[in-house]
């Protein structure tokens, strides 16, 4: 039951897009077609669930026995750097279809805020093996989810007429204000 | 003369998050009032002059094919340095910024002055390019946290604005008035810039 509503609220209440504002330049960039978008949202769900559970690793297994605390941010994004160019050779050779479906987006993923804020935020939550196992690629789902449904809205703009100062990301924004609105609904829930 | 251009082009040609759209999460997620605004908008002003300095002195040294991680891990070292200073001296303002501090890290902003700037310049022009970026990025977040938290809250600076009759217009103060915030502030100022472009020709 615990489990159920963190997965609740991972995706829902406390959507990290919407609700958490992280993440938000590849929501942005990348929400213009569809299939930009599920190549986005595959490639973070895929590098979220392992991100997540390998720094939590770290800190539990090297940082905090050490009292290196403090160095966190810095062993973090070296992690993640290294993790994201991981991921891009091995898919290079062992998923190669894949690898040609994700493309450019693998590499953007390392200065993606999402990833990392994830990451910290297990750490400051203290969350054990198994709640972290699902708390990140339930982000990760959520993530995915807001910025397909962002892209399905975003394809009706280029047959909408519109002002051209309002066009583009000022419309997306304000889209994106009353997609979070929807999803405050979803408060009541965990 | 350069140096004043470089240094006023991060209010005009390059005000981030407005011209350059990028580094939007810390604008969306910290403006709450105008106090954390500005407060994240320096420390970001801080990282960005730091490390534009530092990237600017290394770049013969540092080898082109490494050089994103190089950039990343001295970023991330006086982004460590700010969250130990305000830990120490500001800790409610560290408090209410949470783990936006850490995350300037991975703000767009920084990444990308290192590399489209300070990568390429010699290093009195880099510390004038962070500085002035920097500081056009902390009056972006003063702009929407004085907005969010007038309306919001109906306070500025924690005084009362509107006296106590004033009911506050809740959204402001959550997740979707932050985004409808902004882009509000970017649809006006395309109309101003639209206004001045017609009124020139």
């Amino acid at each position: 039951m615990d489990l159920i509503m963190l997965v609740i609220g991972a995706i829902l209440v406390k959507n990290i897009l919407l609700m958490q504002y992280l993440g938000n330049c590849p929501f942005l960039g990348t929400s213009k077609r569809m299939e930009t978008a599920i190549g986005m949202g595959m490639a973070v769900i895929f590098t979220m669930t392992l991100s997540t559970a390998i720094t939590w690793l770290v800190s539990r297994a090297i940082l905090v026995p050490l009292g290196l605390e403090y160095l966190r941010t810095i062993a973090f994004i070296l992690v993640i750097a290294a993790l994201v160019q991981f991921v891009e050779i091995f898919m290079k050779k062992a998923m190669p279809a894949l690898y040609q479906a994700l493309g450019i987006f693998l590499p953007l993923i390392t200065t993606n805020c999402a990833i990392l804020g994830v990451a910290l935020l297990v750490v400051e939550k203290q969350y054990d093996f198994v709640h972290m196992m699902v708390f990140g690629p339930a982000s990760a789902a959520g993530f995915a989810l807001a910025l397909i449904l962002f892209a399905g809205i975003r394809e009706r703009f280029r047959i909408a007429h519109m002002p051209r100062t309002i066009q583009d990301t000022a419309i997306g924004l304000i889209t994106a204000g009353l997609m979070s609105l929807a999803f405050l609904g979803f408060k009541g829930m965990a | 003369m350069r140096i004043v251009k470089e240094f006023t082009k991060g209010f005009t040609t390059q005000l981030p998050p407005f011209r350059l759209v990028l580094g939007l999460c810390p604008v969306l997620a910290v403006t709450t009032t105008v106090e954390n605004g500005i407060g994240m908008g320096l420390a970001a002003t801080f990282v960005l002059l730091c490390s534009n300095v530092m990237i600017s002195l290394l770049r013969k040294v540092i080898p082109s094919k490494v050089r994103i991680a190089c950039f990343i891990v001295l970023i991330a070292s006086f982004v460590v340095i700010v969250e130990l200073v305000m830990k120490a001296f500001f800790f409610g303002l560290s408090q209410s910024l949470g783990i936006f501090i850490p995350l300037i890290v991975v703000n767009c902003i920084i990444l990308g002055r290192a590399e489209a700037f300070a990568a390429k310049n010699p290093v009195h022009y880099a510390a004038v390019d962070g500085l002035g970026v920097g500081l056009g990025f902390t009056l972006s977040l003063a702009v929407v946290g004085a907005l969010r938290e007038i309306l919001g809250q109906g306070t500025f600076f924690g005084s009362s604005v509107f006296g106590p009759g004033f009911e506050p217009f809740a959204f402001m103060a959550q997740a979707p008035g932050a985004f409808v915030c902004l882009g509000a502030l970017l649809f006006l100022m395309n109309v101003y810039d639209r206004h001045r472009l017609r009124m020139r020709t």
